[in-house]
């Protein structure tokens, strides 16, 4: 494979630019293409053909809204965990994660957690109160006592404002990606990538959704599973002997066992850490998930194997940063080497550091297994793009087609070809946006993704179900004040203000808006319920009480979805 | 869903103790988790050196068991959630809808 590595030289890199975990999920950054890689093309359209058959066996089988949406409820918890975790574990967080371990072994670590500690919150307030109460989206729930044009409205800008900046990020990555492992052409990439997410969604639904997360979370977990078990070998499965091998090879030496200067200041610290948490509990794509079961118990199962395949992954990630550490630093071939023989053990890796794992793949298993990466790593786009366009779609007929435009009175089958309709729209719109942003810093995306999910959705979701006193009113200006707040706050942060757009000073010292967004976002949703003195504010509080019953019992919950 | 049957439920006494049981349940494994991944964070921020002491002989420092910690005690406190309210909870619900019908 030194074809492959030859080409990557063209510094062509997957950066974990900026110092956030979240930026890490977005970040694939680069120019310049390699040649052809025929196993990992190979390989990639046996994964494309299974997932094109599985898309018109579900295609046959989707026909009520509850299939499209929902996947008729006929998902098991342990198919759902599966498939959570893979909309959640996504190419960037593979490569980013193993990257950041290998450049500074245990702040690697400290990302893992973040990503991984929203779950259990997720199941203790949310899931089965969601599953309770909506139908197909969040904004079922948040709208269940509330009006629903104007909740609807907010809720649909909220998911669409989250799914737009997340798919940039993932068609931008994309398309870099593929070109570095692939060597096909950054357009072609992302038209693929465009056009296969747009069959997904369009032809196969929630079904066939799925089914592609949960083959490729299968795939990806087998491969890293590989991966970590062929490092371990190496060191006769002691840890302490790796580590050890590590701190011998790596330049930072002992302090890759020790946190460096990753979290110094305690308020950034704080807002990262409620950005992942409450952001995680606010992706509409993985709220949705929590339809396609039958009822709250396997709601609940679902999120425990979900945290239990994530957290599994993630302590992979840590093992394949620290193989890649022993397996790579001391071979040149991995790297750009100087006339003089010398390199840098870090920054010269072929691709930059976020192709660790890549070259780990060639190294314990050779160019087949590279290959077999390379397809993985375009799987796993592919799953968490078409989860995104699956959300988007649905906003765009459920909540605001279906329940503005008809109010209401519109067939089903009229609503799901609506929804087929916004998915296609969605995916032209999405190869657009990752042409038009191909040579833009895309890393601060996926931040922004999580601060809009922590600051909007999140708020009004958990307002409208934990608060009697929430009103329409309440809702719809806290929401979009959360929703502006953290847009605004991340633009003019260090990451977008300075680095992105070239300003000399940040007008707002974080990097991470949540802790000061969520704080508008409640406060808002607070204020102006209380000052709510209307005839209808007062009729939603008392409408209160069922929806809490509801809630609480799941009695009178969608049973409609089961078959 | 009739009003009726809110009343009914409302009226329940084992709906009022369940509605208090489970969330109390809820809240304190929130606070459980929030106070592993913060008390994570802090000491990162403010003691890293507490995290790199090396366990023994080896290099292998206190940091590294500390934080496959924190992964697990988020899927051991999911399964704790679970366990409990996929059996003592559910039965309670099902009991209360079944004398509210």
């Amino acid at each position: 494979m030194s074809r492959l590595r030859t080409a990557m030289t063209a510094a062509v890199g997957l950066i974990v630019a900026g110092h956030t975990a979240v930026q890490a999920a977005g970040a694939i950054e680069g120019g310049g293409r390699q040649a052809l890689n025929i196993p990992a093309i190979i390989m990639f359209f046996v994964f494309v053909g299974a997932t094109l058959g599985i898309t018109y066996w579900a295609a046959r089988r989707t026909r009520s809204a509850a299939d499209f949406y929902a996947a008729g409820g006929g998902i098991t918890g342990f198919q759902n965990g599966l498939a959570i975790a893979g909309d959640y574990m996504s190419a960037a967080s593979f490569l980013g994660i193993s990257g950041l371990v290998f450049a500074s072994g245990f702040d690697g670590l400290i990302y893992s957690v973040g990503w991984l500690v929203g779950w259990p919150v997720i199941l203790f307030l949310i899931a089965e109160r969601l599953r309770n109460l909506g139908k197909y989206t969040f904004a079922d729930v948040v709208s269940f006592r509330l009006e629903q044009m104007p909740v609807r409205t907010l809720s649909a800008v909220g998911t669409l404002s989250v799914v737009a900046f997340y798919l940039i990020a993932q068609m931008v990555g994309a398309g870099k990606l593929i070109e570095l492992l692939f060597g096909l052409p950054y357009l072609y990439a992302v038209v693929i990538v465009g056009a296969l997410m747009i069959v997904y969604v369009a032809f196969g639904g929630m079904v066939a959704t799925t089914w592609v997360q949960i083959i490729k979370a299968c795939l990806l977990l087998g491969g890293a599973t590989f991966m970590a078990l062929m490092v371990m070998a190496r060191f006769g499965f002691s840890p302490e002997a790796m580590f050890q091998a590590g701190v011998e090879i790596h330049p930072k030496k002992s302090s890759i066992m020790a946190p460096g200067n990753l979290v110094s200041d305690p308020i950034s610290a704080v807002s990262l850490g409620l950005a992942l948490m409450f952001g995680t509990a606010g992706l509409p794509h993985i709220l949705m998930r929590f339809f396609t079961v039958a009822d709250a118990k396997a709601a609940r199962k679902s999120v425990f194997y979900a945290t239990g395949f994530i957290g599994y992954f993630y302590i992979l990630t840590f093992i394949i940063g620290f193989g890649a550490i022993t397996l790579l630093m001391n071979d040149p071939s991995y790297y750009k080497v100087a006339a003089s023989g010398a390199y840098n053990k870090i920054t010269d890796l072929l691709g930059g550091t976020n192709m660790a794992a890549v070259h780990l793949a060639d190294a314990v298993g050779g160019s087949l297994f590279l290959g077999f990466i390379s397809a993985v790593a375009f799987a796993t786009i592919l799953a968490v793009v078409a989860g995104l366009t699956l959300a988007g779609a649905s906003a765009v007929s459920h909540d605001l087609y279906a329940s503005l435009s008809a109010k209401g009175k519109v067939s089903e089958d009229r609503e799901v070809r609506i929804s087929k309709i916004a998915a296609i729209a969605i995916g032209i719109v999405a190869v657009i946006l990752g042409y038009v942003f191909e040579n833009q810093n895309v890393a601060f995306m996926v931040g922004l993704a999580f601060a809009v999910a922590a600051s909007c959705n999140f708020p009004v979701l958990l307002m409208s179900v934990f608060w009697k006193g929430t009103t329409t009113r309440g809702v719809v200006v806290g929401g979009f004040l959360g929703l502006i707040a953290a847009v605004a706050m991340v633009v003019l942060s260090p990451a977008v203000w300075v680095k992105t757009f070239g300003f000399t000073a940040a007008l707002f010292p974080y990097d991470n808006p949540a802790l000061f967004s969520m704080a508008i976002a409640f406060g808002g949703i607070w204020l102006f319920s209380k000052l709510d003195a209307s005839l209808r504010a007062s009729k939603e509080q008392a409408a209160f009480e069922p929806q809490f019953i509801r809630s609480e019992t799941g009695i009178g919950a969608a049973g409609a979805l089961a078959h | 869903m009739n009003s009726d049957f809110v009343t009914r439920v409302k009226g329940d006494p084992q709906f009022n103790e369940l509605v208090l049981r489970r969330s109390r349940f809820a809240w304190i494994l929130s606070a459980v988790m929030l106070a592993i991944y913060f008390g994570f964070i802090f000491i990162i921020a403010f003691a890293p050196k507490v995290l790199a002491i090396p366990i023994g002989a080896g290099v292998t420092t206190v940091g590294i068991p500390v934080g496959l910690m924190v992964i697990v005690s988020a899927f051991v406190l999911t399964g704790i959630y679970v366990r409990r309210a996929n059996s003592e909870f559910d039965a309670i619900t099902r009991q209360i809808i079944e004398r509210a019908k």
